[in-house]
């Protein structure tokens, strides 16, 4: 497949690997924001291609894995009801609310379904008139515009019976959260390549400037996340701190207009409670007043969940860095993908459930 | 709310969910929740070693005569896919069970439960084509039953089936068997049957057709044993239904108590499956076949029965794929196209298409 | 958290006001909308996510980069490594 298999060459990656050793003079620690980043770094072992001193630490860039649980709860919620159909991208299905999950729901005979875009949500509301279709809409800055035409098509077809449970949430606030948090170790991050062929990288410069870390836009295959790689450990071994872009093919200074354009007009931007942290101010995404017929919060009446969380995993650090999916206790033990303890465990991509599919003999007997 | 947090942020976790209490579809998945149900619920309850040994078929002596036995049910949705329908899956899935356990398959039974309006026409055509399968395949059916439940409590149509078979003298294969040092063979190409399904379903569209590959393996696996230097050469037959490449080996290698290591290079995975899985996030090592088979052998019959296996049509895609170890019992591991390594472990449930 | 998958643009047809793609992935094709790239025409490549084009691929810059890595690929296999500045590596386009 064109601009994916070229990207997966082995003579380019060890290539790629090899300059990086050559340039490497000390440590350094990076991130990658991006779950499907982290999917692809454990999926080919990359880290076995790097040299020790390049640490590679993942990043919460897991919409699933940051979801609030109080959202998880309200779509579980709504799924209970006998009139609703609740529509969700596949990830979520799994994710542990307070109590239940979507499977469980759907297994107690709620009308739970996967679709994999919000047109597929869209055609479930026309060809079911009768039924209330909720859109489970999730993501980061890559699903949002995708989301907001479903918002903005049913407005404008008067689909009474869509509405969309809204819960986008912002990666440079969650950036800025973890360079001003006090343990924090990333020197360098590789941004997500996918979130900014949306955005642009304008954001970035604000933040690199700021706090001084060589920051470069990287795609999805091994040969990007290498060289992106590269550019970050060239910056670092230089002093520099800049933002760069690797992902040319599909990102751009501006990112992408159009869509930026329908997100604002449907959306806003608001504060959102990520899963544990609490609120991240000016790090979510809401729907505008307009829009409120589509609104899930505000067409149904959701009883406000009280949630707590105990801090039973060390995932908390797991998501800035601090620490490794294997040097956790129950890593692999009483927390895996069918049990998970942690956010990080339980979606496909989060850093756990990617070093468990893929990485579980590092652990210790 | 807008004060930067002066201690460090707590991405912390959700409240793990109680104990499970009731079935969940990723029960049926072929996976892990599956071992669990059997290892928890069915296992204590029908305490024997035959069952014990999680084999695709039970192997019973009476009478002197070992017989094969075995039973399947199929609930797959939609009825009609590119490749075949429920009632030639229904042949092939439990000819194959017998087929793995080194049996000549002979007598199957048909049970049908059936949703009230299902249209007869359907009801014929599925008949039909679970005839033929099964005249194709040189099996009779020789015994049925037929249910009918209220309009919303199945698909329309499942199908169980039972068979029966003969297993040929000194014929042992079993989950147990893999020794270190042993070769695993792969008849033929990955993800076929299990992107169909989901093609059909979702409505995509091939180029070039993406049909099962519902098949039944009977004479593939009579090929091999022709060719077996000795009746031990082979230990164990798996077919990679659901739960894909990646359950199969991992159910041997827990049962043996052996690591296996195996090439991605070696994997034959066709371009359209490539594609469709590219597209909806799956991985094919975890996706269903209905028409292949994985063939763990002692070293020296590597060759030979790789041999074997590509002069055959169901075959000739086939490759040596990997080879059992002593490291890391229970682990299946895989090296990548990069020559790194990466755990391919066992799923869940079934695997969800990832947006992400 | 971005699955986005490239594909070529095979037709383009215009429903309901949007302009709808088929798109080639590989060996299967899919329809995509092309709301968000309507410079894209017939021929070009885009990155889909969640059946919306969200970028044209930028074919040119895409074989500026590329070329440059192959070229390093193949210094690499030679045994020959680059032998200017640190900052080689690090260009923006």
């Amino acid at each position: 497949m064109k601009y994916i298999d070229e990207y997966r060459d082995e003579r380019l990656a060890r290539a790629l690997a090899a300059e990086i050793s050559r340039q490497v003079t000390r440590s350094w620690v990076l991130m990658e924001i991006c779950g499907g980043q982290t999917h692809t770094l454990m999926r080919y072992g990359i880290d076995e291609l790097l040299p020790p001193q390049i640490e590679l630490v993942h990043g919460p860039g897991c919409p699933v894995c940051v979801t609030a649980l109080e959202t998880i709860d309200k779509a579980i919620q709504l799924a209970s009801r006998p009139e609703v159909t609740l529509v969700s991208y596949g990830d979520m299905l799994r994710v542990p609310g307070s109590h239940s999950d979507l499977f469980r729901v759907k297994a107690g005979g709620g009308d739970v379904r996967v679709v994999y875009s919000p047109v597929d949500a869209l055609n479930v509301a026309r060809a079911n008139p009768e039924r209330r279709v909720v859109f489970f809409a999730i993501g980061f800055e890559t699903t949002a515009p995708a989301n907001a035409m479903a918002a903005w098509q049913a407005r404008r077809e008067g689909l009474r019976n869509f509405s969309m449970l809204v819960s986008h949430v912002l990666v440079p606030p969650a950036i800025r959260l973890l360079l001003n948090s006090p343990g924090n170790r990333v020197q360098a991050f590789i941004a997500p390549g996918h979130v900014c062929t949306v955005m642009g990288y304008r954001e970035y410069e604000a933040l690199s400037r700021e706090f001084r870390v060589p920051i470069v836009v990287g795609g999805f295959e091994p040969v990007d996340l290498l060289e992106a790689i590269s550019m970050l450990v060239a910056q670092l071994e230089a002093g520099r701190a800049e933002v760069e872009n690797q992902y040319v093919r599909s990102v751009c200074y501006e990112g992408n207009l159009p869509a930026q354009r329908i997100m604002q007009e449907v959306f806003e931007v608001c504060d959102r409670k990520w899963r544990g942290v609490g609120p991240i101010p000016q790090s979510g995404l809401k729907l505008r007043p307009e829009f409120a017929a589509h609104d899930a919060e505000q067409v149904f009446e959701l009883a406000d969940v009280a949630t707590e969380e105990p801090a039973v995993c060390i995932s908390a650090q797991v998501l800035q860095g601090l620490k490794k999916p294997v040097d956790c206790p129950a890593f692999a033990r009483t927390c895996t993908p069918e049990n998970p303890l942690g956010a990080p465990m339980v979606s496909a991509e989060g850093a756990c459930a990617a070093y468990y599919q893929y990485r579980r003999h590092a652990v210790k007997a | 709310m807008g004060n930067e947090p002066k201690t460090a942020p707590q991405f912390s976790c959700p409240v793990p969910l109680p104990a499970r209490d009731q079935v969940l579809l990723g029960h049926g998945s072929g996976g892990k929740l599956t071992a669990e149900l059997i290892r928890d619920v069915f296992l204590p309850a029908f305490r024997n070693p035959i069952l014990a040994r999680l084999d695709d078929q039970a192997v019973v002596n009476v009478n002197g005569v070992r017989l094969a036995f075995t039973t399947d049910s199929f609930v797959v949705k939609p009825l009609f896919f590119p490749g075949g329908d429920i009632g030639s899956l229904a042949v092939h899935g439990t000819v194959n069970d017998l087929a793995m356990g080194g049996a000549q398959p002979l007598f199957l039974s048909a049970a049908f439960i059936i949703e009230e309006g299902l249209p007869l026409a359907t009801l014929r055509q599925v008949v039909a084509s679970l005839h033929e399968a099964a005249a194709a395949a040189g099996v009779e059916v020789v015994t049925g039953d037929t249910k009918v439940v209220e309009k919303g409590s199945g698909d329309g149509l499942f199908i169980n089936t039972s068979g029966v078979g003969v297993v040929p003298e000194g014929i042992q294969f079993s989950a147990d068997q893999a020794r270190p040092g042993d070769r695993v063979l792969l008849s033929g190409s990955l993800g076929d049957h299990g992107i169909a399904i989901l093609a059909k379903r979702e409505g995509l569209e091939f180029e070039g057709p993406v049909e099962s590959d519902s098949a039944p393996l009977h004479t593939l696996v009579a090929s091999l044993l022709a060719a077996s230097p000795t009746p031990q050469s082979i230990r164990c037959l798996r077919d990679p239904t659901r739960g894909g490449l990646s359950s199969a080996l991992n159910e041997i290698a827990a049962q043996s108590h052996v690591g296996m290591e195996i090439d991605e290079r070696a994997i034959p995975v066709r371009e359209e499956v490539k594609g469709a899985c590219e597209l909806l996030g799956l991985d094919p090592l975890y996706v269903a076949n209905e028409g292949k088979l994985i063939a763990i052998v002692e070293a020296a019959a590597g060759e030979p029965l790789l041999a074997a296996m590509r002069h055959h049509s169901l075959g000739r895609q086939a490759h040596i794929i990997g080879t059992v170890s002593d490291s890391s019992p229970g682990l299946v591991t895989m090296r990548t196209l990069f020559g790194t390594t990466r755990i391919v472990d066992m799923l869940a449930g079934d695997q969800l298409p990832r947006i992400c | 958290m971005c699955l986005a998958v490239p594909g070529k643009i095979l037709e383009v047809e215009e429903r309901d006001g949007s302009r709808i793609g088929r798109v080639q992935f590989g060996g299967i094709t899919r329809p995509a909308y092309l709301d968000f790239v309507p410079e894209a025409v017939v021929g070009d490549y885009i990155m889909v996510h969640v059946g919306f084009a969200i970028s044209r691929v930028n074919a040119e810059e895409a074989a500026r980069t590329y070329e440059l890595l192959e070229e390093m690929g193949l210094l690499e296999s030679e045994g020959l490594g680059p032998e200017s500045s640190p900052d080689t590596g690090g260009d923006a386009p």
